[in-house]
């Protein structure tokens, strides 16, 4: 289907009419792929595309016995958008959102790469082993265990404050501080994800030829150097690459996490986005207004992701599409 | 090795640092799960005091007497293990033969596919539209919602697919068809066993966002017995309350209340061991794969 074009020169017509027929012969032969590939068309079109189409009752006054058709259109059409706009929640959630996922975009993406830059040098392979395996154990511990930790560990009469004071410091209330939050939030995740994240660089650090590294030594180069001029071309494909994908994501905090770490008093810095939507839609059943703040959500990331694949492809030929 | 010995005092020190720095980090991520494992067994009163810092005091298997006693967290894992090895299995069924259908060559049509696949990476409906989708076709209060939700994804379809061109040979595939082998034996009888690795670790993948996931059963799960053992543990570790209801059903005297006041602290430890423990158990069976499975399914991805 998507070459036929091609074929609209006379010559071409018959190459494409041989084409055409290959085409034909391929599916026949291959009919059992369509069948691999089934499954799979049908959960996207049950789970992704359908909730796609879902969408328009952001611009409906969705009531749940009229379904989503029957379902009267608002005027003017940006009414629940305005209504976000307008509500006392929208400048705390957008701030609390970019405070969040921005302080984790940051440190999430420098990292694993030092991580994997570091463990790099490291000759002894027993040493090396024992710190990659027990960096990523932790990628295998839940959201609710991992919150459930925080609360223990940073509780008051937890064990961070025990060692805080047994050296010498002043016991805080992590756990109630507004200040503490977005830190809590952000290098929780760390710990979770930075020796799994070292993973993928490891990938590409295993491809450097290493008479690269021999050749360098040669012409004088030290350890430093050798990162520089080595070690950094090999990983910045896959670092571009992931901070790539990662802005498309600018937006969406994990917020499954955040619902878990949420208290009574601390909203005011944990409210973001997503557990706003949350509480509209499931807890408040307020449907249409909770898919258009959900909606408003998810268009700003797709456009950032689009500038930044641009601007990315312009500046390094590196890019997702 | 080699190198080595071309090295500058500057590089002696550079690299001293560095292993310092890296014992650093790896003693801060194996504190907490180290910590928890003895905290576990401890005195409860005594790790409230901070005595218990490094090693176990006072031991006892009181907390994990109380959480294999606990019904709530039985039941639990009982529908965990269900929903985890329905649910993966499912998700190696949906997503292996998908990405192998899609690494071929010759499958007419792999463009259009890939492109209606990948859209789903960055753009979906939302929470509500998938809510209202699932409670259409009936999905809520339903266990088959744990095992469907999360069957696939393009993310690991990439993966797959990755591995697929890059470490079968295409010769293989064309020797095959002229053998006369269908594509499903081939892929049953010839791809799969080529491909341990990537099946490793999707395996792994899976299973641990299936034992994990807590949000899919808050959203569409609220019948008790159905609860996913992250459920119950949400309200073990995090709201308390139904802690708190148990000790004032058994209305009884300040002294045992102290004892219940003792073990809910335990039960908070143990019911982290016991719940992790299996995941992580899981890990170095499979661990001869893992970072090979990434390795090739990420060199393109």
């Amino acid at each position: 289907m998507l070459r036929k074009k091609k074929s609209e020169a006379p010559v071409g017509a018959a190459i494409a009419v041989r084409h055409q027929s290959s085409r034909r012969k391929l599916m026949k032969r291959n009919w059992e792929l369509y069948l691999f590939i089934l499954p799979a068309t049908l959960y996207f079109a049950l789970f992704c595309y359908w909730p796609m189409y879902g969408v328009i009752i952001a611009f409906k006054r969705y009531n749940i016995g009229t379904g989503i058709l029957q379902s009267p259109w608002v005027h003017p059409w940006y009414h629940y958008f305005k209504m976000f706009f307008d509500s006392a929640w929208f400048t705390t959630t957008v701030k609390n959102t970019l405070v969040l996922s921005l302080y984790g975009f940051v440190v999430s993406n420098i990292l694993p790469l030092l991580l994997a830059l570091m463990v790099n040098e490291v000759q002894n392979m027993v040493f090396k082993k024992t710190v990659q395996t027990i960096t990523y154990l932790p990628y295998f511990i839940s959201e609710v265990v991992l919150v459930g930790l925080i609360d223990l560990m940073f509780a008051d009469k937890g064990v961070v404050n025990h060692m805080v004071t047994a050296c010498g410091g002043t016991a805080t209330q992590f756990l109630s501080s507004d200040v503490a939050f977005p830190h809590l939030y952000v290098w929780s995740g760390e710990w979770v994800g930075t020796g799994y994240g070292a993973i993928i660089y490891f990938a590409a650090l295993s491809n450097v030829n290493p008479e690269l590294y021999e050749a360098a030594v040669i012409d004088g180069a030290n350890r430093f150097q050798r990162i520089i001029h080595v070690t950094m071309p090999a990983v910045i494909p896959t670092f571009v690459m992931l901070l790539i994908l990662g802005a498309g994501s600018i937006m969406s905090v994990s917020y499954t996490k955040v619902l878990l770490m949420q208290t009574t008093t601390n909203l005011e810095v944990s409210e973001v986005i997503n557990t706003y939507v949350y509480k509209t839609g499931i807890l408040h059943t307020q449907y249409s207004l909770s898919t258009a703040v959900g909606l408003f959500n998810n268009v700003i990331n797709l456009i950032l992701l689009i500038i930044v694949n641009k601007i990315s492809k312009t500046v390094s030929d590196i890019a997702l599409w | 090795m080699g190198i080595s010995m071309y090295d500058t005092k500057g590089d002696k020190v550079f690299k001293a640092v560095d292993i310092f720095l890296l014992i650093i980090i790896t003693l801060l991520c194996a504190y907490p799960m180290w910590f928890v494992l003895i905290a576990a067994v401890s005195n409860p009163d005594l790790v409230q005091n901070g005595q218990v810092m490094f090693l176990p005091k006072d031991f006892t298997w009181d907390g994990y007497q109380a959480v294999f006693q606990n019904n709530d967290i039985l039941i639990g894992y009982r529908n965990t293990i269900i929903y985890t090895v329905f649910g993966t299995l499912l998700d190696l069924v949906v997503t292996l033969p998908a990405a192998y259908a899609l690494s071929r060559h010759d499958f007419v049509g792999r463009n259009i596919f890939t492109v209606i696949f990948t859209i789903t990476m960055f753009f979906s409906g939302g929470m509500i539209p998938g809510y209202l989708v699932v409670q259409r076709m009936h999905l809520i209060n339903n266990p088959l919602v744990m095992i469907i939700i999360g069957a696939t994804g393009m993310y690991d379809i990439i993966l797959c697919r990755t591995f697929f061109q890059s470490s079968i040979p295409s010769e293989l595939t064309d020797a095959a068809q002229i053998d006369g082998c269908s594509n499903t034996q081939l892929f049953v009888k010839v791809i799969l066993p080529l491909s341990k690795p990537i099946v490793a670790v999707m395996t792994l993948f899976f299973a641990i966002s299936h034992w994990n996931n807590y949000f899919t059963a808050m959203l569409y799960l609220n019948k008790p017995d159905l609860r996913p053992l992250q459920l119950v543990l949400q309200e073990i570790l995090i709201q308390s309350d139904m802690m708190a209801q148990l000790i004032q059903n058994q209305s009884v005297d300040p002294a045992t209340a102290a004892k219940i006041e003792r073990t809910k602290q335990l039960v908070r430890y143990a019911s982290i061991v016991v719940s992790s423990l299996p995941v992580m158990c899981l890990y170095p069976l499979i661990q001869k794969y893992f970072v090979k499975g990434i390795m090739i399914g990420s060199i393109k991805g």
